[in-house]
């Protein structure tokens, strides 16, 4: 590791890459934010300048250098500040999930014991105030938006602003002390600390040191080539790994721009104004964004509808080798130069993608349909594989060598191995050093030589040296008769159709597979207005018959698909049925980054799942949920199931094998 | 009430009330042969959140009409800020820092949400036609200062993300809001809300009810409502006028009021013998 400390030129910390952005580009900017509908803008030179005064702020209010500090906000610039500035004088920033209830941010505050919190409004001081009875620790909590906090006890309670203010009135008295505090810093030292969100148990903190981070950011910049000029909107939560390299640890290693939008619900116009050239969303984003597209398809005019029918044929015919530099004929080139001036053009610069140079989804597995959709615009989508634990990335694709079964090869510096149980290992120097007060955890992920387990199953191809992720390793199940069955791949077809929001599929150690759906309401309400369906609620719509006739026919044409993948022939959906309620984080059916936990599910609908072995027509139920005030609920129904038509596996075959 | 004086009083959640800025003095209204409102008086302080409750028909909407200048009471006297007010047509009324909502929503609904809220700043606005015309000098210069105001505004009621939506295309709770945008954009000092929840659910109501407590808290905001919910009545106020048949039945703090006899008959019928 001494070869590369050297190569970073004493940038070894965060704090030591602001410093040498403040002086070298100190007049580019740094961070936009749309606000009272401007961009406004703050150089490096002046974002320097705002964490300087917060830092200040800080060790002020008392923090001292090892003291974890928690973050609570959306995507603002002062809570990217917060989280240098808690760096620069040694303290440990730990960015929460801002719409995580009370009690959960209560464990996570108390693990960590943080004893200061910078958050967003009165609504996370609220939540804070809730569970303080139980956090001996938490001193000061200091808050961005003073709506409504006026009247509160302001003791323990600080404006962010006045906070910078009195660390600027402090200048002379501490700012030694901080520049003191910032030399000690080095490539070992604390860089964050991030919650992982757990599909299974409670959360564990990650802890990142700054050559997890600085190494991660400088590798995976110089393998697609990031500059200084690139524009990122950031809009994921702050508390995801992801977020924190692409708007802290590559926008600081390469000096590049990050734009905060105005709020979540302006996200799609925020996104067309700034054009952003590096571009990061989950799948879900993707998919949503292309059922939007579809919606607004179906409802334009016959001209315009016949014209992006075609044009989209011919893109998906020929869009993604144009890409990828693979010879294409001349006239099918003039077509598609014809077709990006008509409609691929404008197509992308609606959704905000016309700039983007280099595109990444991760997080789950995307479908093929969806990522061949956005490639064939001429919109570079990469996949890339990763953990909060690998400081990211894992494996990534190189330009030109983009496909949507595979994850791409490992990433520089990482070394990837798999066990003989199918199991993908990994090490290098985004390793995270361990768990925060979780020995034992730490040990059975990360053994002795560096090695860290990711919990799943894979292999690389041959021929091209990419690798595959069947599944995860916890996840992938075998049929009672003993075939395998991989859950997440029936339902990565399922949720292809704009229709169905979420699919979870079940068969392990059982004769057939079922599944529950949740429909989409955007599309679905989109349908049934055309229709004439009227609906007063989404549990009304998702009992209609005529969507549950819907939802089968797709269901029957994925069986359909399965029927002709030797390998998963026998996971086709014999019976699936429509939850009445959609899977939410808050009722802790999915994660906070939207992944199914399966253990839950099958948990707290028992009962349905139960209805779809035994033959039954309909079931009658009532789940609890959870409002986003954290108030408990119950809502009752009676849920038709329905039996899908399959395609007879021809057994003949198996059996040959 | 708790040590109401002169100068004012404090709620119960703390909040210093100031001295009576509005004072309705034996108000009667009639049209022709019918009495909306019989000799009723009450007061407004400075910076409270007032409210004025009744079952249908018991003339809370002619009473606001009386506040606002739409209509003209027969008997009785307003008095503003000290003074009696003289009959004056409601755009006078506004230039005197009364802004209003209304119960049927009465926005421009081809134009978009920033253009509604942006007419909210008319009395702020003096540049002449041909100034407007060449939109040079004074008239953008005055642009530019009113929309910094109303941007805030929308920040503040969080209607960002419908800013350049025509308003005919917005739900119903939303253009609720976007009327309250309009109203404060007037920067007022006192508020007058013509049935801010009706026809909410109850997601929007809460919603509605945070804004109208921080519009009072941070701007400071003299508020008077009306209300048919009286759950959010006795949540948000910190007086209540009872009315019924166009008279006064119940005046004071929502825990007298709601143990006012004369209020729970109307409300919940009353035996005949």
């Amino acid at each position: 590791m001494a070869q590369s400390s050297q190569a970073t030129d004493g940038m070894d910390s965060v704090p030591a890459l602001l410093q040498r952005n403040a002086t070298r580009f100190g007049d580019k900017p740094a961070y936009r934010e749309k606000e009272y509908g401007i961009w406004q803008c703050w150089t490096w030179a002046e974002a320097e300048k705002e964490i300087e005064a917060l830092a200040l702020g800080l060790i002020n209010l008392g923090v001292n250098e090892g003291d974890f500090i928690a973050i609570i906000g959306r995507n603002r610039p002062h809570f990217y500040w917060s989280m240098v500035a808690a760096q620069s004088v040694g303290a440990i920033p730990v960015p929460l999930y801002q719409d995580a209830a009370a009690d959960e941010m209560a464990y996570v505050m108390d693990h960590c014991g943080a004893r200061f919190a910078i958050v967003q409004d009165q609504e996370q001081v609220d939540k804070l105030i809730e569970v303080q009875e139980g956090l001996h620790q938490l001193e000061h909590m200091i808050y961005v938006d003073p709506r409504g906090l006026r009247k509160y006890d302001h003791h323990k309670l600080h404006r962010y602003i006045d906070i910078q203010e009195q660390g600027r009135a402090a200048y002379y008295e501490w700012i030694e002390d901080l520049k003191a505090r910032r030399e000690k810093l080095t490539y070992d030292s604390v860089c964050v600390m991030l919650y992982t969100s757990g599909t299974t148990g409670k959360p564990k903190g990650v802890v990142l040191s700054n050559r997890n981070i600085i190494e991660a950011s400088k590798s995976s910049s110089e393998f697609d080539k990031l500059t200084r000029d690139e524009e990122v909107l950031a809009y994921l939560p702050m508390a995801w790994v992801g977020d924190f390299i692409f708007s802290i640890g590559q926008a600081y290693w390469c000096g590049f721009c990050v734009n905060c939008p105005e709020s979540p619900e302006t996200m799609q116009t925020d996104l067309r104004e700034i054009g952003p050239t590096y571009y990061f969303a989950p799948p879900r984003v993707f998919e949503t964004q292309l059922t939007n597209v579809m919606i607004r398809m179906e409802d334009a005019g016959k001209l315009k509808k016949w014209l992006f029918d075609h044009f989209m044929t011919h893109a998906r015919r020929v869009g993604p080798a144009i890409l990828d530099g693979k010879p294409v004929g001349g006239m099918d080139r003039l077509k598609y130069a014809l077709g990006n001036l008509c409609i691929y053009g404008p197509l992308k610069d609606t959704l905000g993608l016309g700039r983007v140079r280099v595109g990444y989804t991760a997080g789950e597995a995307i479908g093929p349909e969806i990522f061949d959709f956005y490639r064939s615009l001429g919109i570079n989508l990469k996949q890339l594989y990763g953990q909060t634990e690998a400081s990211v990335f894992i494996t990534l694709q190189p330009d030109g060598e983009v496909r949507s079964d595979t994850v791409g090869v490992p990433a520089p510096g990482v070394e990837i191995r798999i066990s003989d149980t199918g199991e993908v290992f990994y090490r290098g120097p985004g390793t995270f050093e361990y768990y925060y007060k979780n020995e034992e955890s730490t040990k059975k992920t990360k053994d002795s030589e560096g090695w860290v387990a990711t919990g799943d199953a894979g292999f690389f191809e041959d021929g091209s040296g990419h690798l595959r992720i069947i599944d995860r390793a916890k996840d992938v199940g075998k049929m009672a008769d003993g075939q395998m069955f991989a859950p997440k791949y029936v339902e990565n077809k399922l949720k292809f159709y704009p229709n169905i929001l979420e699919a979870v599929v079940f068969g392990h150690q059982r004769e057939q597979c079922s599944a529950f759906i949740n429909i989409d309401l955007t599309a679905v309400g989109n349908w049934a207005e055309r229709n004439n369906i009227g609906y007063a609620s989404y549990q009304e719509l998702a009992g209609n018959p005529r969507v549950l006739d819907m939802i089968q026919s797709h269901v029957e044409e994925v069986n359909r698909g399965l029927a002709d993948d030797p390998m998963l022939s026998h996971c086709q959906v014999h019976r699936f049925l429509v939850l009445h309620k959609e899977l939410d984080a808050d009722d802790g059916e999915m994660t906070r980054t939207r992944k199914v936990r399966r253990g839950v599910i099958s948990e707290k609908f028992e009962d349905l799942l139960g209805a779809l072995y035994d033959g039954s027509s309909e079931i009658y139920t009532t789940t609890e949920v959870t409002y986003e005030d954290g108030r408990k609920g119950a809502i009752s129904a009676t849920l038709q199931i329905r039996d899908a038509a399959v395609v007879p596996v021809e057994t003949a075959k198996v059996a040959a094998e | 009430m708790n040590d109401m004086t002169p100068d004012g009083y404090t709620t119960e959640d703390g909040r210093k009330i100031g001295a009576v800025v509005m004072e309705m003095r034996n108000i009667t209204l009639r049209f022709g042969g019918v009495v909306a409102i019989q000799d009723i008086s009450f007061d407004i302080r400075e910076g409270e959140i007032r409210a004025i409750i009744g079952p249908n028909g018991a003339g809370k909407s002619s009473m606001l009409n009386v506040v606002s200048g739409f209509y003209h009471p027969q008997e009785g006297e307003v008095w503003y800020k000290g003074a009696k007010r003289p009959t004056m047509k409601p755009y006078e009324v506004a230039q005197q820092g009364i802004a209003r909502t209304f119960q049927n929503i009465a926005l421009f609904e081809g134009m978009t949400v920033l253009d509604n809220v942006m007419t909210g700043r008319i009395r702020q606005m003096s540049a002449g036609l041909l100034s407007q015309a060449i939109w040079k000098g004074k008239a953008e210069r005055e642009e530019v200062e009113n929309r910094e105001v109303v941007e805030k505004i929308i920040d503040f009621l969080e209607i960002q993300h419908i800013r350049k939506t025509p308003v005919g295309r917005l739900p119903y709770g939303l253009k609720k809001r976007v009327e309250l945008a309009r109203a404060l954009a007037a920067e007022p000092s006192i508020l007058l809300l013509d049935e801010p929840m009706a026809g909410m659910n109850v997601e929007e109501k809460e919603d509605m009810s945070r804004f109208i407590l921080d519009v009072n808290d941070e701007f400071g905001t003299t508020i008077a409502l009306i209300e048919h919910d009286m759950g959010v009545v006795m949540d948000l106020s910190d007086r209540v006028v009872v009315m019924d048949y166009g008279k006064k039945i119940g005046d004071g703090s929502p825990d007298e009021v709601r143990q006012n006899q004369a209020v729970i008959d109307a409300y919940l019928g009353v035996a005949h013998d």
